[in-house]
């Protein structure tokens, strides 16, 4: 299992890196958004509520970019046939996208937070970096996994770009709930160090209930 | 499992027809006005056990997708179907009621800060993609094995999704009427009597759609044979959201030998 999730992973890496399909749209997206928002809101700098909101919209509509197209190429190129005619466990294609994924939304953030701070963050970032961060990581697992599901529902169905995002923005209302009001206080004007707990266990207990819901019922996603 | 001789649809109006005249009649001659909100207040018999049973049809409707998933039996998937068709419904009806009773006791149309109607409101709008995520495959056993796995996830999303909102609204109304728990008796009863008549009025619906698949399959199953012996080339079924039941084994027979085969779908 673990081996078979590796290799599984290093071919996203390497089909990721050879084609530069979805990280560099997705992070170039973020940015684009930052300057949107900078014009619509007609603000310099943004704090607290208003600032947890647009990064955790922005990174979401970043993530969709990304959740959209990680079937595609195996679809369409007969890389989800080659893997069923293989003797392993299905459960494995569905940690190796779930890992993809996340890696992506890490990536991402790598670019999207700091260009955040920069471009439209009033105060410090530093006092509630680590917090930060905290939430950022059980809200990605959230999207990673929610996105790997909704994706491999959505990738043979005719609509797909449509169906996607309709589908994975209500079940992931949750995680933006948890992740913007867990980083409203990091992101205010005189920022506390630490998220609240209660966030981030709500964050936890979403990020169990869909990875086992997904470990369940991934197998009748890939059966044809 | 075999409720037709328990609960046809007939049965199912009648008991509709008698517990909803119930109903009414508690929530308007017996249920005291209630002292700040008044006649408005009752909306409340309609508003709350709408929400109920529609919340109730869509986990049901993840429970049947379940046992579809298990036994591969497509029975179950139009069953799945048919509840949260249903559930779809009477959630337009709960966003509607709901909508009415806030703009009465509050002024507005929607109220951010009530968590129950906008939890509501997302799981409305998450139920709202089942029937064009079934219209965009078009291989019928993908379909139903697609919507069954639509169906189990958000149907756990429901409680997820219900414990998020609370969680997030700091300031919760005063809820006087939003628990049954701390009802005034007579209230407590009108209040039941509502939920029995509502949730009558939800197994009605859904025992007719029901029948109504099965009678159209079958219609289907005789229409082709009239073909097969009229030598009319098949007709292109339109395609549709909604599953449909298996049509009987293609047998090429005479009319005559009909009477004697077991009739397609009348298990369910």
């Amino acid at each position: 299992m673990k081996r078979t999730v590796g290799a599984l992973l290093r071919k996203e890496m390497l089909v990721e890196l050879r084609t530069l399909e979805s990280v560099p749209g997705m992070s170039l997206f973020s940015l684009t958004t930052f300057v949107v928002f900078h014009f619509a809101l007609n603000r310099n700098s943004i704090d607290g509520d208003l600032a947890a909101g647009i990064l955790w919209v922005t990174l979401l509509f970043a993530a969709m970019l990304g959740i959209n197209r990680l079937f595609v190429a195996d679809s369409e190129e007969g890389a989800l046939d080659g893997f069923l005619l293989a003797p392993v466990d299905r459960s494995a294609l569905l940690a190796a996208k779930v890992l993809a994924l996340l890696s992506y939304l890490v990536v991402l953030e790598l670019v999207a937070v700091p260009a955040f701070a920069l471009l439209l963050l009033g105060p410090s970032l530093d006092p509630g970096l680590g917090g930060l961060v905290a939430v950022l990581a059980l809200g990605d697992i959230g999207v990673a996994v929610v996105g790997t599901l909704i994706s491999a529902l959505t990738v043979r169905t005719r609509a797909r770009d449509l169906l996607g995002p309709l589908l994975t923005l209500p079940l992931l209302v949750p995680v933006v709930i948890a992740g913007a009001r867990a980083s409203s206080p990091l992101l205010a004007l005189h920022a506390s160090g630490t998220p609240s707990g209660r966030w981030l266990l709500t964050l936890a207990l979403y990020d169990l209930l869909f990875g086992l819901i997904a470990y369940a019922l991934f197998d009748f996603l890939v059966e044809d | 499992m075999d409720w037709k001789g328990l609960a046809t649809p007939r049965v199912l109006a009648v008991a509709t027809a008698v517990v909803m005249a119930a109903a009414l009649t508690l929530v308007f001659f017996y249920a005291p006005l209630e002292a700040e909100q008044g006649f408005l207040q009752k909306i409340f018999y309609v508003h709350v056990p709408l929400a109920i049973v529609s919340l109730c049809g869509f986990i049901a409707g993840g429970i049947l997708a379940i046992a579809h998933l298990r036994t591969g039996d497509s029975r179950w998937d139009v069953r799945s179907y048919v509840a949260i068709h249903m559930s779809l419904i009477f959630g337009l009806a709960t966003l509607i009621t709901g909508s009415i009773w806030a703009k009465g006791s509050w002024g507005h149309w929607w109220v951010w800060n009530e968590p129950t109607l906008v939890s509501f409101l997302i799981v409305f709008l998450l139920y709202a993609t089942y029937q064009p995520l079934r219209f965009a495959i078009e291989d019928p056993e993908r379909q139903a094995r697609y919507a069954s796995v639509f169906a189990i996830t958000a149907g756990a999303f429901v409680p997820m999704n219900f414990i998020a909102v609370r969680l997030s609204s700091a300031y919760v109304h005063p809820r006087v009427l939003g628990a049954t728990g701390n009802l005034p008796g007579p209230m407590e009863l009108t209040f039941v009597i509502s939920l029995a008549a509502i949730a009558l009025l939800y197994a009605t619906l859904y025992s007719l759609e029901l029948h109504t698949k099965h009678a159209r399959a079958q219609l289907r199953a005789l229409r082709r044979r009239v073909d097969e012996r009229t030598d009319v080339p098949e007709r292109a079924s339109a395609r549709s959201a909604a599953p449909s039941l298996p049509l009987p084994p293609r047998t090429v027979g005479t009319i005559t030998s009909m009477s004697g085969r077991p009739r397609a779908g009348r298990e369910a």
